[in-house]
C-alpha cells in the first residue's frame, strides 16, 4: 500500500486565451494529507486539479511529486470525477476492472477488483449497469475504480456535488474511512464549506478569477473524531464563508467563459 | 382575476415512440391481401402487375429449379464482400478523422468532394478499371458504403463524451486501449445507425451494378425478366430484393440488441 506522495505546485499560472484563470499558485500537499481547495465559482479550482493530475499543461510553473510509491501502485495520481465518468456499456465490475486490463495478470486483477468492490460495498451490484444505480452508488464505483489502482495521490473534483444532501453526508463519512485506510495524499476540490472542514487537514482558499492563494488553514484534529456539529469546525466554516462571500457574489455576476 | 377550478388536465405523455413489429408485419400483410383482392376482381391488370399468388408460385418454381439460389448466391457474395470492405475502410477512416486533427480536414475534403457523386454513374468507369467481372461490382458497392460509414463513424466518435476519454487518460490507458474500450463502444450507436443506411445503399448499388454488367445475380435476373416481359419473374426478383433488405435490417437489429443492451 502506498503511503502517499508529496505533491508540490510551484508558481502555476494558466489562462484560457485572454482570460487569466490561475495566477502564481504555490501549494504543497504533504504525504497522506487531505488538502481541500475551495473558492468562488470560476476561480480555477478544477483547472488547478487538472494541472496537478497532468491532464492540462500549465501556461507557466511546475507540478512535481516527491516520495516513493509502492510496487502495487498502478497509477500514482488518480482522479475521482464529479460526473463519475463511468462507461455506460460496462457493468460495475468491468468499469472497475477497465483500468487493470492492460496491467497485472488476469487473476491478480480479478482479486483486486473483488477486494475493492467489497471495500466499497458494491459486491452485490457487480453485474449492474451504471444506469441502474443511484448517483451515490455510481460515485462509489468511481471511488472503487480509483482505489483499485492503489493510488499514491487521489485527485477529487467535487465528487459529491452531483448528489443529494443525504447521500453526500453518508458518502463523506465513507470517504473519511476509505481515504484514511488507504493513506493516500488527497487533493479535494469543493465549493461546499461543510465538506471542506469535515475532510480537510489543509484548506486552501482561492480568490476569484484569476485564482490566487488567498489563505491556507490547517486543521490538526483527527478526521475520525470530527463531527458536523463541532462548534470549532462550525466557526471555521463561517469564517471561510466570510472570506469568500464577497468574491463569490462578484463571481456570480461575471460572465462565464468555460474552457473547451 | 379569474377562477381556475377543476381537476388539472393531463398534459404529459407522447414523444416516446416504440417499435411494434406486429403492427409492421400486419401492415405489410394487409397491403398484400388488398393487392391480391384487387387483382382477383380485375382492378389491377395482372399483365402489368402480377398478383401476389402468381408471384409466390413463380418464386416457388425458381426456388425448386435452383435458378433463384444461383442468382441469389452470386448477389449475396458481392454484397457481403463489398459491404464489409467499404465498412472496414470507412470505419478506419472515420475513426482516424474523428481523433486526429491532421487527418480530419483532409478526410472531410475528400468526403465532401466525392460523396455526392452518384456511384452508379461510376460503374462504367469501374468496369474499364477493374474489368467486367466481380471487381467492378464490389468496388461500386464498397465505395457506396465507404462514405456514409466515414460520416457516421466520425459523428459517433465526435459524440463520445470527452470526459470519458479524459478518464481513460487519467488512468494512464494507452491510446489503443482508449480507442478499443471507450471510443469504439461510445461511437457504436452512431456506427450501427450508419449500417442501416449503408446496407440499403449496398443493395441498391448491387442491383445497379449487376444490371450494367453481370451474367448472374438478382439485378441481372430482374433485367433479363424485364427484357422478356416476364413480369411474374421480374416481381419475384423484386420480392427477393425486398426480403434481402428486411433480412439485413433484422440482422442489424439483432446486432444492436447485442451490442447496445446497456442502453
Amino acid at each position: 500500500m502506498s503511503t502517499g506522495l508529496r505533491l508540490i505546485v510551484d508558481q502555476v499560472s494558466h489562462a484560457w486565451k485572454a482570460l487569466n484563470v490561475l495566477d502564481g499558485i504555490s501549494l504543497t500537499a504533504e504525504p497522506g494529507e487531505i488538502m481541500v481547495v475551495i473558492g468562488p465559482s470560476g476561480c480555477g479550482k478544477s483547472t488547478l486539479l487538472n494541472i496537478m493530475g497532468g491532464l492540462l499543461a500549465p501556461l507557466s510553473g511546475t507540478v512535481r511529486t516527491e516520495g516513493e510509491i509502492a510496487d502495487d501502485c498502478l497509477n500514482p495520481l488518480t482522479y475521482v470525477f464529479q460526473d463519475f465518468s463511468l462507461l455506460p456499456w460496462r457493468s460495475v465490475r468491468d468499469n472497475v476492472a477497465l483500468v487493470l486490463e492492460q496491467r497485472p495478470s488476469a487473476n491478480a486483477a480479478a482479486e483486486r477488483v473483488r477486494d475493492v468492490l467489497a471495500l466499497t460495498g458494491l459486491t452485490d451490484f457487480a453485474g449492474a449497469w451504471p444506469k441502474e444505480l443511484s448517483g451515490g452508488m455510481r460515485q462509489r464505483v468511481g471511488i472503487a475504480r480509483a482505489l483499485v489502482v492503489r493510488p499514491a495521490c487521489l485527485l477529487m473534483d467535487e465528487p459529491l456535488s452531483a448528489l443529494d444532501a443525504q447521500t453526500r453526508d453518508l458518502l463523506l463519512d465513507e470517504f473519511v474511512t476509505l481515504i484514511g485506510r488507504a493513506g493516500t495524499t488527497t487533493v479535494y476540490v469543493t465549493h461546499n464549506l461543510a465538506e471542506a472542514v469535515r475532510l480537510g487537514q489543509q484548506i486552501v482558499v482561492l480568490s476569484r478569477r484569476p485564482g490566487r492563494v488567498r489563505e491556507i488553514f490547517r486543521i490538526d484534529r483527527p478526521l475520525t473524531g470530527r463531527s458536523a456539529d463541532d462548534p470549532d469546525l462550525k466557526d471555521l466554516e463561517h469564517m471561510l464563508w466570510r472570506i469568500i462571500r464577497d468574491d463569490a457574489a462578484v463571481a456570480e455576476r461575471e460572465l462565464i467563459d468555460a474552457p473547451p | 382575476m379569474r377562477r381556475h377550478d377543476g381537476p388539472v388536465p393531463f398534459r404529459g405523455g407522447g414523444f416516446s415512440p416504440r417499435d411494434q413489429w406486429v403492427a409492421g408485419a400486419t401492415t405489410l400483410l394487409q397491403i398484400v391481401v388488398y393487392w391480391q383482392i384487387l387483382a382477383w376482381v380485375g382492378v389491377i391488370p395482372t399483365l402489368f402487375l402480377p398478383s401476389p399468388v402468381s408471384i409466390a408460385v413463380t418464386l416457388w418454381h425458381l426456388t425448386v429449379s435452383g435458378v433463384l439460389w444461383e442468382n441469389l448466391s452470386a448477389s449475396l457474395a458481392r454484397l457481403m464482400i463489398g459491404w464489409f470492405t467499404g465498412t472496414f475502410f470507412g470505419m478506419a477512416m472515420g475513426i482516424t478523422a474523428g481523433l486526429w486533427s491532421a487527418m480530419r480536414s483532409r478526410v472531410m475534403a475528400i468526403v465532401a468532394a466525392l460523396f455526392p457523386i452518384p456511384k452508379i454513374a461510376m460503374v462504367p468507369l469501374f468496369i474499364i478499371w477493374f474489368g467486367i467481372g466481380e471487381g467492378s461490382k464490389i468496388v461500386t458497392i464498397a465505395l457506396g458504403v465507404f462514405f456514409p460509414t466515414v460520416i457516421a463513424t466520425m459523428g459517433g466518435v465526435d459524440n463520445v463524451p470527452r470526459g470519458l476519454i479524459r478518464m481513460g487518460q487519467s488512468f494512464g490507458l494507452s491510446t489503443g486501449k482508449i480507442v478499443r474500450s471507450i471510443i469504439l463502444p461510445g461511437a457504436a450507436p452512431a456506427i450501427l445507425n450508419g449500417f442501416r443506411v449503408t446496407a440499403s445503399i449496398a443493395i441498391v448499388l448491387l442491383v445497379a451494378a449487376e444490371m450494367i454488367g453481370a451474367e448472374r445475380g438478382i439485378g441481372a435476373f430482374v433485367l433479363s425478366a424485364g427484357n422478356l416481359y416476364d413480369t411474374d419473374a421480374l416481381m419475384a426478383g423484386i420480392v427477393v430484393l425486398s426480403v434481402m433488405g428486411l433480412t439485413v435490417a433484422g440482422l442489424i437489429g439483432v446486432l444492436e440488441r447485442l451490442l447496445l443492451r446497456w442502453r
